[in-house]
């Protein structure tokens, strides 16, 4: 009995030891990658904050993009003088973790950032699944996570902060488009998904929304992650959509499995010319450029951000990033939401005057931003008010702007047309409604 | 409607055929668990992907339309070299344990996805060919010279040699196309030349090019290995060495040649199918890792060690996800009983179509655990 205390108090210090220096390694290394930007104003102080996103395995090759984003805009901010708290000038830091594709570790080196490094906000993620396996753990120590992509939207946490769009900004207004004023208007829907959370619930609301459209939705098909053979599901298509002389396909594949599906397609003979419209919900900039837009030529896309958009601010966002990371970049939509939270949480800090969490949370809500997409305003669900367009996929790749709405779109927590959320909405600054309640 | 429905099926097997045939050899032949098989898969779509950059120089720019051809050779090779290495290095000192066989090819398919992350694909390109280099040059060296004692130094300048082309030619690359000078994570795409791409009609019924293609390669490499195997003197000693090792040892076969050899040209094969593959999806490390269950499966189901169980077990996969996947049961029998055709409905999706699959196989190795055309003979009862 006696011995164990003295273990763990032997534990407790080496523990110490190994974290204090793997923190000091870690800021040498933070410095000696110009991670500060060029310091030539002088801070009273540093804040370290958390980038979490995939740097190995199958989802590196996206979310590496917002990492380099997210380092953008910090350099930003501190070529700028820094976070201002209080008086004082604070330089962010950050620290880099590696998810890793694998979502328990996600929550692993959440829990890491949170205790060993003490960050005050985390910005991470991408797939859904890594900000379910991350949920738990921010809710549990009250720490605050920021997460940049467009999702399902059927979640409404108190501590973390959603940047991308919800259904209601994208899918809904892209759905209305597709059957009222495209080529295809009024034609029969297929759609095509990945096999995992996002599409089957992006598809239900889909189906629901057609359904009070008066639209008709011919087939559904999924292909299970990792699987490229879409042969079958070409033969679906062309079977269901080939009577009425094409259609339009809503398309959520994810990745890689987008490749095989339109080399594919296009060898078929689905294509635009052909009368079969494809509604991609995940293809952006980036993706565009290595699909290859022989293969995209003449299908939508519907985002927030949009490289070709014609405004000051977009055209220096897309031109600063590739000052600083090559000419052959791009940006899209999913670094354009990466980069807003960024500012946006440096705004709620300079407004709430600390670091500390519930203060932050509450100076959060009701913040403006003039991101490259245009305004935009953090909204009582924790979601963001933003502007919604359409697009067209062009030969030389990026996307015509087609329509886009007038002013920004309200977030939906919860979704209006999915049956189980119908009716329920989220506001976390009233105590008595907060996560979920009936409108 | 019916010849469309074979020709997805056989189209969904040639893919799985082309992929899993190399397995066959390798694990069929020489009953080697080669997890990396996903790999060598990998570094043959790579290949193509650098012969087509190759390609788009000014000097070889006529004959762009020709590189997806001598991307199959080269793939061959590429994949067949860095097999004979694994086999080398690895592989050989583990023949008998097939448990460690496992782990250590597993971990060689780790290494090889990290190293086409994060080596730039010039210099692979460079230390492959200088593999090719240190691995063939002491062979053409005079059976006199190997016999003395003179032809270590000669295998020694002749790897100086390979080092210097390695560091040469990765440099010519990637100087020359600034593509593949940078080292990337992100997957990279290999666009089949314009004559590949569209569709043909043939019996009034419109075929993918691409996948008439692929039919081509499979049809091509099965023939020139089944003619290699049954008709060459290399072809009889593989049989025979699979048959019983230590009569062949005895009988004066070089069986560690034989090893090389087999396990090269099963590497090889692998290479070829990454040619295939790479023309229907995108290339990136994990390209492997999607196909090898596959693989497996197929040559279990087919038999261990029958090239011709490989042939009948892909091609059936193929045509029964074509049936279930896409829901033809229901086109040709269109009133069927409501029960049976909801069920049919339920499984008709692409998800549902490989859980059916796994589970008719599962279910037929119940009764034939063996496979669909079983070896006879000595080895398999000891």
């Amino acid at each position: 009995m006696g011995q164990l205390p003295n273990l763990n108090e032997f534990m407790r210090i080496s523990r110490r030891i190994l974290a204090g220096l793997a923190t000091a390694s870690l800021a040498v290394s933070v410095t000696s990658c110009g991670g500060g930007s060029d310091t030539s104003g002088s801070f009273d102080d540093t804040v370290t904050v958390g980038i979490l996103h995939s740097l190995s395995g199958t989802m590196a090759i996206s979310e590496s993009t917002l990492v380099d984003t997210e380092k953008m805009a910090i350099a930003e901010i501190n070529a700028a003088g820094g976070v201002t708290v209080g008086g004082k000038s604070y330089k962010i830091d950050y620290i880099v973790e590696d998810g890793a594709s694998d979502w328990p570790t996600f929550a692993e080196k959440s829990k890491k950032l949170i205790d060993q490094d003490g960050v005050p906000v985390v910005f991470g993620g991408w797939t859904s699944a890594s900000r379910k396996a991350m949920l738990p753990v921010y809710e549990s120590k009250d720490a605050f996570l920021y997460y940049p992509i467009q999702y399902e939207a059927q979640e409404c946490s108190n501590n973390i902060f959603y940047t991308g769009a919800s259904p209601n900004q994208q899918s809904e207004p892209a759905t209305d488009f597709m059957y009222k004023r495209s080529p295809a208007a009024g034609k029969p829907f297929f759609l095509v998904g990945s096999d995992y959370v996002f599409p089957r619930t992006s598809n239900t609301i889909t189906k629901e929304q057609l359904k009070s459209l008066g639209g008709t939705v011919v087939g559904e098909d999924y292909l299970p992650l990792g699987n490229t053979e879409v042969a079958p599901i070409i033969s679906k298509i062309k079977k269901a959509l080939a009577p009425s002389g094409g259609g339009v396909i809503i398309n959520t594949l994810n990745g890689d499995q987008n490749v095989a599906f339109f080399k594919q397609i296009q060898d078929a003979g689905i294509t635009p010319s052909n009368g079969y419209y494809v509604m991609n919900y995940s293809i952006a900039e980036e993706e565009i450029s290595t699909i290859g837009p022989e293969f995209l030529e003449g299908h939508y896309g519907a985002w927030n951000y949009m490289m070709s958009i014609d405004t000051p601010e977009s055209k220096k966002f897309a031109a600063d990033f590739k000052a600083l990371y090559g000419s052959d970049r791009v940006v899209a939509d999913p670094q354009e939401s990466a980069y807003n939270m960024v500012y946006l949480w440096k705004q709620a800090v300079e407004d709430a005057g600390t670091f500390e969490n519930s203060a932050v949370r509450e100076a959060l809500v009701g913040q403006t931003f003039d991101a490259p997409q245009g305004p935009v305003e953090v909204m009582p669900n924790h979601h963001l008010a933003q502007t919604v367009r359409i697009g067209l996929i062009k030969p030389e790749g990026g996307f015509e702007i087609l329509e886009e709405t007038d002013g920004v779109v309200y977030p939906q927590a919860w979704n209006q047309f999915e049956p189980s959320s119908k009716g329920y909405a989220c506001d976390w600054t009233d105590p008595s409604k907060g996560e979920r309640y009936k409108l | 409607m019916l010849l469309d429905s074979l020709f997805n099926g056989v189209a969904i097997g040639s893919v799985l055929l082309v992929a899993a045939l190399g397995l066959a050899i390798v694990f069929g032949l020489m009953g080697v668990i080669n997890l990396a098989h996903g790999e060598l898969m990998m570094l043959g779509a790579y290949t193509t992907y650098v012969t087509q950059l190759i390609f788009k120089l000014p000097l070889l720019k006529p004959y762009y339309n020709a590189y997806v051809i001598v991307s199959i050779f080269f793939a061959f090779i590429v994949s067949g070299v860095v097999g004979i290495l694994l086999e080398k290095t690895v592989i050989r000192k583990l023949y008998g344990n097939p448990l460690e066989t496992l782990l250590a090819t597993w971990g060689v398919s780790l290494i090889l996805q990290q190293f086409v992350r994060s080596v730039p694909l010039a210099y692979g390109t460079g230390l492959v060919i200088s593999l090719i280099i240190g691995l063939f040059l002491p062979s053409v060296f005079s059976s006199k010279v190997k016999e003395s004692i003179k032809f270590k130094y000669a295998k020694f300048i002749s790897w100086i040699f390979a080092a210097l082309a390695a560091v040469f030619s990765g440099n010519l690359i990637s100087s020359s196309v600034s593509k593949l000078s940078r080292a990337s994570a992100r997957n990279v795409d290999v666009t089949a030349p314009a004559w590949m791409r569209g569709q043909v009609e043939i019996f009034g019924t419109a075929f993918p090019k691409t996948r008439l293609m692929i039919i081509i390669i499979t049809l091509i490499s099965v023939i020139a290995i089944t003619l290699f195997l049954n008709q060459s003197a290399w072809g009889m000693r593989i049989r025979a060495v699979t048959q019983n090792r230590e009569m062949c040892d005895c009988l004066g076969i070089s069986t560690e040649k034989v090893d090389v050899l087999t396990f090269g040209i099963g590497s090889g094969l692998a290479g070829v199918a990454g040619v295939a593959v790479s023309l229907l999806g995108s290339v990136g490390p994990n390209v492997g890792g999607n196909y090898i269950v596959g693989c497996f499966m197929v040559v279990v189901l087919g038999g261990v060690g029958n090239l011709l169980g490989t042939i009948f077990a892909s091609f059936g996969i193929g045509i029964m996800t074509d049936l279930i996947g896409a829901g033809r049961l229901l086109s040709i029998w269109p009133d069927m009983p409501l029960p049976l055709s909801n069920t049919i409905n339920f499984f008709a999706t692409t998800s549902m179509a490989r859980v059916m699959i796994f589970a008719l196989i599962v279910i037929f190795l119940q009764f034939k655990p063996t496979g669909l055309f079983p070896q006879k003979g000595r080895m398999v009862e000891s």
